[in-house]
């Protein structure tokens, strides 16, 4: 791995204060340290935000659930908050990685990532998520922009995301059997006035199919959906799965997460 | 280069270490603790595993800086007085490896499952070893040790 300075913030505006076009901010470090090890990137600085307390923790309100960026997996899936608040959250969370890697990845740096497979992002879709950073609200719907491309500008660090607690919903995926990536997960959310299917894996990016939300709007039973077919041209092909059957697990997840709500 | 301060099996160590200085090199080569294994150093096969405050994690993804201040048990630091850890022991008795390689990591990482969980099923020990990566055993006996050393501890 190339040298770089590690630096510890106390605090978020340190922590901006630090940073550079050619920094990185390190929480858990799951992917940036294998990608440094990798050679797949590289940075003159490191600032480690895992040290900011007021990043880490789990807050409920009436109407949604506000977890701090450097809350690792491992806390979120045994949060007695999340389990009786949106149960499919801490499901997901328990289905990341391994222990280890839900011992010390953190779900800031899964929605900063933005990986086209990560599990968080789809959760962010599908329960109205904002996303606070050290400079504005966003909301998930304009966070995602692209393949590990977010909204966040240099120095912008996320601090919290708060989700909308859902009527009901559930996180289903066909994960990849060696590294438990979504090869696709579907992400069913029922809320007062309609329905969000966010769907991860699929595509370069997380996305909400309006086809599945439309359909499941109109009728919540996976009958209503059960004999759709997705459009397969703008989907991943690759040696774990085609586009073809991306798509054909896209609605059968959907399937499953209904039946599941 | 900075100082760390670091509780490492029951002992104190301060060292320099270079910013980019991982765990498992840390460990290995400055400590001359070599249980601790590093064998696809990528995260994913598990051999490196050791325990950071009492959580297993992997030290081929943990930076020596990054973990200052915090207490470290390896492999080596399950041994009481000579005697093997109950872990250790259940491995032995029933043949929970051939060639090795992944013991050190695989132990760390039953032996933190067993803090969290004292009576695991069958699935629940398979599912928590998800990121020890064995390539002799066919996860068998390796199973049924973790569910003879939780008789034990």
């Amino acid at each position: 791995m190339k040298d770089f300075n590690y630096h510890s913030a106390k605090d978020s505006k340190e922590a901006s204060k630090l940073s550079s076009s050619n920094s990185a901010f390190l929480a858990g470090g799951m992917t940036t340290i294998p990608s440094m090890k990798l050679g797949l990137a590289s940075y003159k600085d490191l600032i480690d935000i895992k040290n900011i307390k007021k990043l880490s923790g789990i807050k409920v309100s009436g109407k949604s659930v506000t977890i701090g960026a450097t809350t690792k997996h491992v806390e979120v899936a045994n949060s007695k908050d999340v389990k009786k608040t949106i149960p499919s959250l801490a499901n997901l969370a328990e289905g990341i990685g391994d222990p280890q890697v839900r011992n010390r990845g953190t779900i800031g740096g899964s929605v900063a990532n933005n990986d086209p497979s990560a599990d968080y992002p789809s959760a962010c879709i599908a329960l109205n998520a904002t996303i606070h950073t050290n400079d504005r609200k966003i909301e998930a719907s304009k966070f995602f922009k692209g393949m590990f491309e977010t909204a966040l500008k240099k120095g912008e660090l996320i601090e919290a995301i708060e989700f909308q607690i859902p009527e009901k919903s559930s996180y289903q995926k066909h994960p990849n059997p060696a590294s438990r990536y979504a090869v696709v997960g579907v992400y069913v959310a029922k809320h007062k006035k309609d329905v969000n299917v966010a769907v991860t894996g699929a595509k370069p990016c997380v996305y909400n199919d309006k086809d599945l939300s439309k359909a499941l709007s109109n009728s919540f039973s996976s009958l209503s959906i059960q004999n759709m077919e997705l459009d397969s041209s703008d989907m991943n092909s690759d040696i774990h799965a085609s586009a073809e059957y991306r798509a054909s697990l896209v609605v059968t997840q959907a399937k499953k997460a209904v039946d599941a709500c | 280069m900075r100082k760390v301060t670091l509780e490492i099996n029951g002992k104190k160590v301060e060292k320099e270490v270079q910013d980019n200085t991982l765990l498992s090199t840390f460990l290995r080569d400055h400590l001359n603790l070599t249980g601790t294994h590093i064998g696809c150093d990528t995260s994913q096969c598990g051999a490196c595993v050791v325990h950071v405050n009492g959580n297993s994690l992997k030290s081929c993804t943990a930076l020596a800086a990054d973990i200052d201040g915090s207490k470290v048990t390896t492999i080596e630091g399950l041994a009481t007085n000579g005697k093997m850890h109950p872990m250790q022991e259940a491995f032995k008795k029933l043949h929970g490896l051939q060639c090795g390689f992944c013991t050190p990591g695989m132990v760390m990482s039953a032996v933190d499952l067993l803090q969290k969980n004292k009576k695991p099923s069958d699935t629940e020990i398979r599912d928590w070893l998800e990121g020890n990566i064995c390539r002799c055993t066919g996860y068998q006996n390796i199973v049924a040790a973790v569910k003879e050393a939780a008789t034990k501890m």
